[in-house]
């Protein structure tokens, strides 16, 4: 009789706070979640952050509540005398279904990260030889866009534009973007925290990366890989601007670094790395 | 057997006398003249004018690596490592047993010694200094952290700080469970009076304690930028303090090694009569598993690390792609011993919280087998998951798929430990003594660990939160949360046996309720920073960030001031008030505690023959010949 008791009161206490809970997880807290809407693949990690979360928050509920209530209800009330609890040593149908239970819900998860990663990259690195392309918003091929660490700064090149490279990035609204990732001497992460894109740069090695941009934008771009000395300082800032601004702006900076493109060697998926050279 | 206790040698040496002979301050004196050797001939080997001398440090790594080998061989022989092997080369006959005697007093600590107690108890020591040392350096990474731009130290010492916390709490905790209370406890528990290899647990020890004083090194040569992961090629363009960061890590990775194997060897062939693997109490089943980790996973790091020291010394170029080697080479051996590692850390944990429910519930183990699957599922589970944290580098992009089901897969033996705990505290009689009260944090903490968790191991959402402060913030809530609540409950649990002495319940509860509030109040916020999009083991950031760096910083400076109110703790009841322990303070019903206080050299008078369960709660007094187990699902 006391057990049926005890896991009623269990039960309608967790599901009271799991109906509280969830839906002000799912409504007020998922949409402040990371990175934001500054991309297609961003939003998309902010659906998949609330998933996660909404999935989470019923599950920590029922240890936390369980937890709680146990501690209160099973307490010692005679400490003065040493008293055994009833030697229960398990429960068959508890533990079966405490594994079907969490089974479902991990495949679930493990199912549903996949999905959502087969379908755009999400963002993330995927080495040279990508498989999870995003479809261009008009078709067509993406901007690729290259990135060049090394320490302790990002540089980008553009080889659709004779393959400049500047220490600045402006990117175009509602374009599909091909971060062509590699690096000059050590392991680097380019991370561009608002477009939802983290890829590693490593040393003679091209990691692919996509974004699909939204409106215009102020992105920062840190490094996200621990890269030496100076590795806290190594991030700078770019923007999403309109087609036309980006179509001026790119020229002007082919313009200003033609003198500079003569000398650079000629554009490549991964560059011969540095000799290496013991720094602080 | 107890004639290996009395095997004294006549004539024994005393007052200052006592210095001669093998023994910590000798291993010290032949450390430092080995290093010097070993320094002086590596100076002789590759003279200045070779490629791999670097001008620019001034520093000559084939030097410092061989002044460290040397040194920690000098060292060891010291100690008196060498002896063994030499005697019975000469054909003398086997001693069972060094420096035992409790006549020798506090000399004993400081010596080879093959008693499990005295070596746990040289763990416990050895291993909260290191400890402390990490954590101070901690609170000095907190004060960098306190403004963006203001700078108590610079971007290099910043670097070497959060290096040398990182590397030495991973290798001083890798034992800071088994270490002190494997060695002491498990043993007693399945009724053998050694472990089998005594003299390799020594070894262990005085291995870890050599690699910590050659992190500590590592200041002299000008530290290390590349954090505990020490990944290359940054690694191979460091000055010579990298050199100290490969020594240490091999040496706790060689000493990992053994001790597992010693774990191992202990519980296959050292249980007691009646000892059946279904009877092992739940805690020796813990350091089972992770003994399997220990041995096998250890052996590649220490691989990945000779590799990279023979990049520094010998001119290969196993790490440096412009000479055709790999970044991802590292990465990926690393992570295979980084991934099960960080099990090694956690494993032992759950060992002890379940060990401890069951005394403090009074109620058996709830589940024993499902206990018993969970910890070798996460023992097998744990090498198959590496690649997680290497989701964005390119490396096997195709694979990510499986590395993200079979992380997820990891919560589910996970998900067992939590069950146990749970049903064990089912109906129970709750006790909230200190442990208990450890135990029940490391529930609460260890689930926001697990929680986070899904969200790194989830590939989508570990784009943003990759090497930023909430992976921090999740293996923080893993192992701070989790191995640290449990290592502090197994202190107050075992203490008063170990040493003989009551540890003061008062200020154990202030040391709990302190360190449980403003551990949560310290990493919580990392939650938020990492979300926000700063990243780890940088020296500077956003200016914005600042209120929140702040509020870290503080809460992280009273979780020191909670670690010194343990410290007054233990020298005041230790040292100070020295109130005698009973002989079974908790009412616990393992074995150790009808043991006498403090423990005899040679453990048991007579050899136990065990014939129940370890939890006989609720069934008193256990009918001789009772079947181990009630049926399963009878109750409840």
């Amino acid at each position: 009789m006391e057990e049926t008791h005890h896991w009623r009161n269990i039960v309608v206490l967790w599901l009271v706070a799991s109906l509280i809970m969830t839906p002000i997880v799912i409504f007020v807290i998922g949409p402040g979640l990371p990175p934001g809407n500054g991309s297609v693949e961003a939003s998309g990690q902010v659906t998949d952050n609330t998933v996660l979360l909404a999935t989470a928050t019923p599950v920590a509920l029922a240890v936390l509540v369980y937890i709680a209530y146990a501690c209160w209800a099973f307490r010692e009330r005679t400490p003065e005398v040493v008293l055994d609890g009833p030697a229960i040593r398990g429960n068959s149908s508890v533990q079966f279904w405490w594994l079907i239970v969490t089974t479902t819900l991990v495949l679930f998860l493990a199912g549903y990260g996949t999905v959502r990663l087969l379908a755009d990259g999400s963002g993330g690195g995927q080495g040279p030889n990508p498989i999870a392309v995003p479809s261009a918003p008009n078709g067509g091929k993406p901007l690729v866009v290259q990135v060049v660490a090394q320490q302790w700064q990002f540089n980008y090149r553009f080889p659709g534009y004779g393959g400049f490279e500047t220490n600045q990035i402006e990117l175009p609204e509602n374009t599909l973007v091909q971060f062509n990732v590699t690096s000059l001497d050590v392991i680097h992460s380019f991370w561009a925290y608002e477009l939802g894109v983290k890829a590693d740069a490593n040393p003679g090695v091209n990691n692919v990366a996509y974004v699909t941009t939204k409106g215009p934008l102020l992105f920062h771009v840190r490094c996200a890989e621990l890269c030496g000395v100076w590795h806290g300082y190594m991030f700078d800032q770019g923007r999403v601007v309109p087609k036309a601004q980006f179509a001026a702006w790119i020229v002007q900076q082919k313009t200003k670094f033609a003198p500079a493109t003569k000398t650079l060697p000629p554009y490549s998926k991964t560059y011969f790395p540095q000799p290496l050279r013991r720094g602080g | 057997m107890s004639a290996i206790a009395m095997s004294v040698p006549a004539g024994r040496r005393t007052g200052w006398r006592k210095l001669i002979g093998f023994n910590m301050l000798t291993g010290i004196v032949l450390g430092i003249g080995g290093w010097y050797l070993g320094h002086f001939i590596g100076d002789h080997l590759s003279g200045a004018g070779l490629a791999y001398y670097s001008a620019e440090a001034g520093e000559n790594d084939i030097a410092i690596f061989l002044g460290y080998l040397l040194g920690v061989v000098g060292f060891l022989v010291g100690l008196g490592f060498a002896n063994y092997p030499i005697r019975r080369l000469l054909g003398h006959p086997p001693a069972l047993a060094e420096h035992e005697s409790e006549a020798e007093g506090l000399f004993r600590y400081f010596t080879l010694n093959t008693d499990h107690k005295v070596v746990a108890k040289q763990y416990m020591v050895g291993i909260g200094l290191f400890f402390f040392v990490a954590g101070l350096n901690a609170m000095l990474i907190r004060t960098e952290l306190l403004q963006p731009n203001v700078h108590v130290f610079g971007a290099n010492q910043y670097l070497t700080l959060v290096g040398l916390h990182g590397a030495m709490m991973m290798g001083t905790m890798t034992s800071g469970i088994l270490g002190p209370f494997a060695q002491w406890a498990v043993p007693l528990m399945i009724g053998s009076r050694r472990m089998a290899f005594p003299r390799i647990e020594s070894f262990t020890f005085w291995l870890l304690m050599a690699g910590e004083v050659i992190l500590l090194t590592t200041i002299f040569f000008g530290g290390f930028q590349t954090g505990w992961t020490g990944y290359q090629p940054l690694g191979a363009q460091g000055t010579a303090g990298y050199d100290a960061y490969i020594g240490f890590f091999a040496l706790v990775g060689l000493s990992m090694c053994l001790f597992g194997f010693n774990l191992i060897a202990t519980i296959t062939v050292m249980r007691g009569r009646g000892m059946t693997w279904s009877r092992l109490p739940i805690f020796v089943w813990a350091a089972y598993a992770t003994a399997w980790l220990m041995l096998l996973a250890a052996p590649m790091l220490i691989a990945a690390l000779l590799m990279g020291a023979s990049d520094r010394t010998l001119q290969t170029a196993f790490y440096i792609p412009g000479q055709g080697g790999s970044a991802y080479l590292f990465q990926n051996l690393f992570w295979v011993f980084g991934h099960p590692e960080v099990y090694i850390l956690a494993l032992p944990g759950m060992g002890i919280v379940l060990e401890l429910m069951v005394v403090f519930a009074r109620k058996p183990l709830w589940g024993y087998r499902l206990a018993v699957a969970g910890m070798l599922g996460i023992s097998f589970l744990s090498w198959f998951v590496w690649q997680h944290h290497l989701f964005v580098s390119g490396i096997n992009a195709d694979l990510r798929p499986f590395y993200m089901l079979s992380t997820e897969l990891i919560s589910l033996p996970t998900g067992f430990i939590f069950l146990c705990a749970m049903g064990t505290l089912w109906r129970g009689r709750i006790r909230f003594t200190v442990p208990m009260l450890f135990c029940l944090g490391w529930m609460f903490n260890f689930l926001w660990g697990g929680i986070s968790g899904v969200f790194v191991s989830d590939v989508p959402s570990d784009v943003t939160t990759h090497g930023s402060f909430f992976v921090m913030a999740h293996f923080h809530y893993t192992i701070m949360g989790g191995l640290i609540f449990a290592f502090f409950a197994a202190i107050y649990y075992w203490v008063p046996k170990m040493y003989g002495y009551n540890l003061n319940e008062r200020l154990g509860k202030i040391h709990f309720w302190t360190l449980f509030i403003f551990f949560n109040s310290t990493f919580a916020p990392l939650f938020a920073l990492g979300f926000m999009g700063m990243p780890r083991r940088v020296v500077t950031y956003n200016a914005a960030w600042q209120g929140l760096n702040d509020w870290v910083s503080i809460s992280a400076y009273c979780i020191g001031l909670s670690m010194l109110v343990f410290l007054f703790n233990v020298v005041w009841s230790l040292a100070i008030k020295r109130e005698p322990a009973p002989i079974n303070p908790w009412n616990s019903k393992s074995i150790e505690w009808t043991l006498p206080t403090p423990v005899p050299v040679h453990d048991f008078d007579k050899l136990p023959v065990f014939d129940a369960d370890p939890y006989p709660y609720g069934v008193e007094p256990v009918p001789a010949g009772a079947p181990a187990y009630a049926p399963a699902g009878g109750t409840a």
